[in-house]
C-alpha cells in the first residue's frame, strides 16, 4: 500500500508539473471516520491533490464514476486523487453506500492555473 | 455421515449447545417459521424435521480489536455445527464469507466451513465482492448462478432464491437487487402453488432496519410483491451482526449472529462499525441459526444460538 500510495504520490507531483502548477501546500485530506466522509464537502483549486484515510475497523472505497473507483481501503489505508478538471464530484463508499461526499473542484486562477 | 438418531444423551447435548453456541438452526414447518427458544429448538430437532443451518458474516482476516480472531471464532462456530444432533440438510451462508475479498481468506474460510462437511449455499456479502468484477467470488461459488450470484433451488418441498443485494450500489442508496434479477425473481417465482413454502436468503437485511445506516434494500418492496401469494415466506439475511426478526402477513424477516464480531443497535453508536465488548461477552453475540422445517405444521422452526450462552 505504502508503495501504491508513494507512486500515486510521485504521479500526483507529475501531473502538478506538466500542468505547471507549483508544488502546494492546498494538496488536503478527507478523514473516513464512523461511516462518513469529513469534511463531507470540499472545495478545492484545480490541480489539487485529496487524500483519504480510512479510519474505521471497516473498509471503505472511494466511488465517482466514472472518475475515481479506489480499491478497498482497510484501516489506516489511505487513497489520492488529482482533480485537473473543474466541476463538481460527488462520490459514495461502494460499499456502503449511504456514504456520501462532494468535491467542488474550482479553475485556477492566475500563475496557478493549468494549461 | 454419523447420524446421532440413537443418542440418548440428545438433550444434553443440545443444553450444551447453548452454553457454546454457534449459529441459527432452521426448521421449515409447513409455511411460517417461528423463532423458539433452546429447549423448543430441542425438541424440534428431536421431532425430525427438515433441518438447515444458517452461518454469516465470517469475515475471514478480521483481525481489529473487536475479535482479533476471527479464524478461532469461525472454527467454533463450525465445532457447533458438527456437534449438533441432528445433522442438518446444508447450510446457507448469508454472506460477508471474507473482509477484503483476498483469496487467502476465501481459502481459510473454505478450509474452516468445510469441516462440517455439509453442502453450503452462498450468497456474497459487500466484502466479498471488493474486487469489482465479482471475480474470486464467482469463481469459487458462482458456478451456475446468474449475474452476480443469484440462484434458486429445491429442497424437501421448500424453494430457496438465494438473492444478491450487494452488487451496483448507488450513492446514497442503500442494498439493490437490480432490475435484471427483478425480473428474474419474478420468473422463477412464476407458476408456483402458493402453498410451496419459500425461503429467500440474502445479505443485507430485505426489510428496511435502519436507513440511516444503511440497513435495508431499496428495491425489495417489488421482490416481496412477486411472494405476497405465498402462504410461507420466510427472509433470512446477515449484514447487521445481529438477531432482529419480524413477522410480516405471511413474511417472517431474520437476521442472523455474525460468527465474527458483533454491531451495535440501531442507533445506539455514532455508527455501525464493530462494536467492542469486554472479552467474556463477544462470544454471546457471536453465533449461529438453525432452521427446521416440518410437514403440517404452520411455521418454520428457528433457533439462534450463541457461541457462549
Amino acid at each position: 500500500m505504502t508503495g501504491r500510495i508513494a507512486r500515486l504520490a510521485l504521479a500526483a507531483t507529475i501531473a502538478a508539473a506538466l500542468t505547471g502548477a507549483p508544488a502546494r501546500a492546498t494538496d488536503t485530506a478527507v478523514k473516513i471516520s464512523n461511516f462518513t466522509f469529513n469534511p463531507p464537502q470540499l472545495t478545492v483549486k484545480a490541480g489539487t491533490t485529496v487524500t483519504w484515510t480510512n479510519e474505521d475497523d471497516i473498509p471503505h472505497t472511494i466511488v465517482s464514476p466514472p472518475a475515481i473507483r479506489s480499491k478497498a481501503l482497510d484501516s489506516d489505508d489511505k487513497f489520492s486523487f488529482t482533480f485537473t478538471t473543474p466541476g463538481t464530484y460527488k462520490y459514495f463508499c461502494g460499499l456502503h453506500p449511504h456514504m456520501t461526499g462532494t468535491i467542488v473542484v474550482e479553475a485556477a486562477t492566475g500563475d496557478n492555473a493549468p494549461r | 455421515m454419523t447420524t446421532h438418531d440413537h443418542n440418548p444423551n440428545r438433550r444434553k447435548v443440545l443444553e450444551c449447545m447453548t452454553w457454546a453456541g454457534t449459529g441459527v438452526l432452521w426448521t421449515v414447518a409447513g409455511g411460517v417459521p417461528t423463532s423458539l427458544g433452546i429447549i423448543d429448538g430441542a425438541l424440534a430437532a428431536e421431532q425430525k424435521g427438515f433441518t438447515f443451518l444458517q452461518i454469516s458474516d465470517s469475515h475471514m482476516g478480521f483481525d481489529k480489536p473487536a475479535n482479533p480472531n476471527a479464524k478461532g471464532t469461525l472454527e467454533e462456530a463450525i465445532e457447533r455445527v458438527k456437534a449438533l444432533p441432528a445433522k442438518p440438510a446444508f447450510m446457507i451462508h448469508t454472506g460477508d464469507i471474507t473482509h477484503l475479498s483476498k483469496p487467502s481468506e476465501f481459502d481459510d474460510a473454505e478450509k474452516i466451513i468445510s469441516q462440517a462437511k455439509l453442502d453450503v449455499h452462498y450468497v456474497p456479502g459487500e466484502h466479498d465482492i471488493v474486487d469489482l468484477e465479482i471475480k474470486l467470488y464467482k469463481e469459487r461459488y458462482g458456478r451456475g448462478t446468474k449475474g452476480p450470484g443469484y440462484y434458486s433451488f429445491d429442497a424437501n418441498g421448500v424453494h430457496f432464491l438465494g438473492l444478491v443485494n450487494v452488487a451496483n450500489l448507488k450513492g446514497g442508496g442503500m442494498g439493490s437487487l437490480g432490475d435484471e434479477q427483478l425480473e428474474w425473481i419474478e420468473d422463477d417465482l412464476k407458476g408456483r402453488s402458493a402453498s410451496q413454502p419459500i425461503v429467500v436468503f440474502a445479505h443485507i437485511p430485505l426489510w428496511t432496519v435502519y436507513p440511516e445506516w444503511g440497513w435495508g434494500t431499496e428495491d425489495s418492496a417489488k421482490a416481496l410483491g412477486y411472494l405476497k401469494r405465498f402462504g410461507s415466506v420466510t427472509v433470512l439475511n446477515g449484514h447487521i451482526h445481529q438477531v432482529m426478526q419480524k413477522v410480516e402477513g405471511n413474511v417472517t424477516f431474520h437476521t442472523a449472529r455474525s460468527t465474527a464480531f458483533p454491531q451495535p443497535a440501531p442507533g445506539t453508536a455514532p455508527s455501525a462499525g464493530p462494536m467492542k465488548v469486554p472479552a467474556d461477552q463477544l462470544e454471546k453475540m457471536l453465533g449461529i441459526a438453525s432452521v427446521t422445517f416440518k410437514q403440517n405444521e404452520q411455521r418454520l422452526a428457528i433457533v439462534d444460538t450463541p457461541l457462549k450462552a
